[in-house]
């Protein structure tokens, strides 16, 4: 899609708006009151500790799960997310951390499931074709595009499961831990694509536990602790602020281990 | 050097060049467990070539005519069954459905005057009302196939009692058409030796087209001689095999029929989105989910499409049968047709199997059933073999399944 292309949210205007959404499992709140928004061009990162809810909120907004209440603003538009092909028309695309590819259909089956082109005669050709452009476009190593999928390594997976969710150039798209199983040179990669899909005036939300990443590519991090927002950061605050707002106290594991580590340098350092 | 093609820019992937490397790639393929239609084509070579010892009648072209007939009814409810299979998903009342759409078009055409077609027609709906059942049943209520389908069996074997009513059976007329098409209508010699070059000559255009397509957009291409080959020996298989029934009484008109069917679902099943989409549900459901596909509508799709086979396999049987009897669709028709599609390689697991298994494995189930009434062996040991068949398919598919996952074909 061209930038000029009339589909586009203008600059720093909000794509996405979540004002007090909840979302009760039986007795058990994963997520309370929650508000976010996301803006055209910007990255957020979702960050929070095992069980904060940056799952079940990807899900929400991917239409798998549905809230139990709160309203979310989808392009200036209130909008509720049925099921998951009602997240994609609308421009929600969404990579999960559990991948959701079928593992007996190729690579370029799975690229375009749901979304193939002439449903009544595949065009096999067309499709094969564009799953390399998209590939090579991530500089990814995928050896033949004709294997199943069971038969590629975690990070090719990964790499398949990306291309899929910019198949659609969507307005939104979702990152769950998308550097998770990558080596070096692909989490580069995957950080590039972040960045030339935000240049494009596409709104991102990455969901990571690697700080760095994080610091990398975010304009801004949302930090969730047990189901609440507990925050909102600059890439620049520093490591023991954000990991204060994650785990919910100044004095925790990762403050105690690094004042140990503090202290037994400067035992070192004064005989 | 020229660029590399687009996809064989990768040089870890070894590509198979020339037949040496073809032959090469097919048996390191079988020996990772994807066997595709391998194991069926051994057994029907080794049953045919066993049941021809022991009683020559066995490969007289008559015999096969016979056989193909039977294999049409069967073979018909068993592409439903691959639907089924298909989405992960089974339908055991097939056999019952079938049996019931012979009662109605015995009691709408034969007692109540209809004409012919709109009483086949009316089974067929009703065929599709029930397969639509099963799928409201486990779309909204989450009932298990299995257990729904089970039910389905009693319940409309109950209708077809009550259709029958006292007197248990309905004679078709013989001389009508419809009994002309299940005992005696057989493709005109020289049609069928036409016909059977049909599958030889649309591999042949559409392999041209594709590599042609394929080397406009800089894709690696199959070579002119590879599709050349295949064409002229699926041609000269299928002249041979017309030229031998030829020598009986012909090409049944109804096994025409069946191979039609079974040939347009698989185009259906693999060259459309729809296919695609039953691929996927049987796959990873969830994964099919996320991606936007309508699950209970596949889930829909599949089993009224199941259910209205079965209705037309009954219709066919009775045809073939010249009567709607309270014994048609009973005993072993149901689990012939589920054997059929497993034995020709549909996987009982989901997400794998073809259009063209039904056919393969409905030959094999039809030829072990033709061959033991040739030795006049008693019905006891035919279930007991077709029985140890069945389990021998299912252990090939489930050991082939684990070879697979072990491999990373899965």
């Amino acid at each position: 899609m061209a930038d000029d292309s009339p589909n586009r949210a203008a600059p720093g205007r909000p794509v996405l708006s979540l004002r007090g959404v909840s979302k009760n499992f039986g007795a058990v709140s994963a997520l309370t009151d929650i508000e976010l928004d996301v803006h055209a061009g910007e990255v957020v990162a979702l960050v929070g500790d095992n069980g904060a809810g940056k799952s079940t909120l990807v899900k929400l907004l991917a239409g798998v799960h549905q809230p139990t209440s709160g309203t979310i603003t989808f392009d200036g538009k209130p909008v509720t997310l049925p099921n998951p092909a009602a997240a994609l028309d609308l421009g929600i695309a969404t990579v999960f951390q559990d991948l959701a590819l079928c593992e007996n259909l190729d690579v370029v089956a799975n690229i375009f499931l749901g979304r193939e082109l002439s449903p009544l005669r595949l065009d096999e050709v067309a499709m094969e074709v564009r799953a390399w452009t998209l590939l090579n476009e991530l500089s990814a190593r995928i050896p033949s595009v004709r294997d199943v999928v069971a038969s590629l390594s975690g990070g090719q997976r990964q790499t398949v499961a990306i291309a899929r969710s910019l198949l659609l150039d969507p307005k939104l798209i979702m990152l769950d831990e998308p550097t998770a199983a990558l080596g070096v040179a692909q989490t580069a990669e995957v950080l590039n694509l972040i960045e030339r899909v935000r240049d494009r005036g596409h709104a991102v939300i990455m969901i990571s536990h690697n700080m760095e990443d994080v610091r990398a590519v975010a304009d801004r991090i949302v930090v969730l602790r047990l189901g609440r927002n507990n925050g909102v950061f600059h890439p620049d605050s520093s490591n023991q602020e954000l990991v204060a707002a994650i785990t919910g106290a100044t004095e925790n594991a990762v403050s105690r281990r690094a004042g140990r580590r503090q202290a037994e340098q400067a035992a070192q350092e004064s005989p | 050097m020229t660029t590399p093609l687009l996809d064989r820019a990768d040089v870890r992937v070894t590509h198979a060049e020339g037949v040496a490397g073809t032959v090469r790639a097919f048996v390191d393929r079988v020996r990772s467990g994807d066997l595709g239609s391998l194991p069926v084509l051994v057994g029907l070579v080794l049953i045919w070539g066993v049941f021809t010892a022991l009683n020559p009648v066995f490969m007289s072209p008559d015999n096969l005519v016979n056989l193909l007939f039977d294999c049409s009814t069967v073979g018909v409810i068993s592409l439903g069954i691959v639907c089924v299979l298909m989405v992960g998903q089974i339908d055991l009342s097939v056999g019952s459905m079938s049996g019931f759409a012979s009662a109605m078009v015995g009691m709408l055409w034969v007692n109540q005057d209809w004409p012919l077609l709109p009483a086949i027609a009316a089974a067929l709906a009703v065929g599709a009302a029930v397969g639509a059942v099963y799928a409201l049943l486990l779309n909204r209520l989450g009932m298990p196939s299995f257990v729904a389908t089970l039910s389905g069996l009693l319940a409309i074997l109950g209708l077809q009692l009550y259709v029958l009513g006292t007197s248990g059976s309905i004679n078709l007329p013989y001389g009508s058409a419809m009994v002309d098409f299940g005992q005696q209508r057989v493709i005109a010699a020289g049609v069928a030796h036409l016909l059977a070059l049909v599958p030889g000559a649309a591999m042949l255009a559409i392999g041209l087209r594709t590599r042609a397509r394929r080397m406009a957009a800089h894709l690696s291409a199959a070579s002119v001689g590879g599709i050349v080959t295949r064409c002229v020996l699926v041609s000269a298989l299928f002249e041979l095999i017309v030229a031998y029934l030829n020598r009986g009484r012909g090409v049944p008109l109804m096994f025409g029929v069946f191979l039609a069917l079974a040939a347009a679902m698989d185009y259906a099943l693999t060259r459309t989105r729809w296919g695609r989409s039953m691929n996927a549900v049987g796959g990873n459901r969830e994964a099919a989910r996320r991606a936007g596909i309508a699950v209970d509508r596949i889930y829909l799709s599949a089993f009224m499409l199941c259910a209205t086979l079965a209705a037309f396999g009954g219709v066919l049987s009775a045809a073939r049968l010249a009567s709607a009897s309270q014994q048609a669709g009973t005993g072993d028709v149901n689990l012939n047709a589920i054997a059929a599609a497993v034995i020709g390689g549909t996987s009982l697991f989901g997400g794998r199997g073809s259009a063209y298994s039904a056919v393969l494995g409905v030959i094999v189930i039809q030829s072990i059933a033709s061959g033991l009434t040739l030795l006049n062996l008693s019905s006891s040991l035919r279930f007991m073999i077709t029985g140890a068949v069945l389990a021998i398919a299912v252990i090939v598919d489930s050991l082939a399944r684990q070879s697979r996952v072990s491999h990373g074909r899965a």
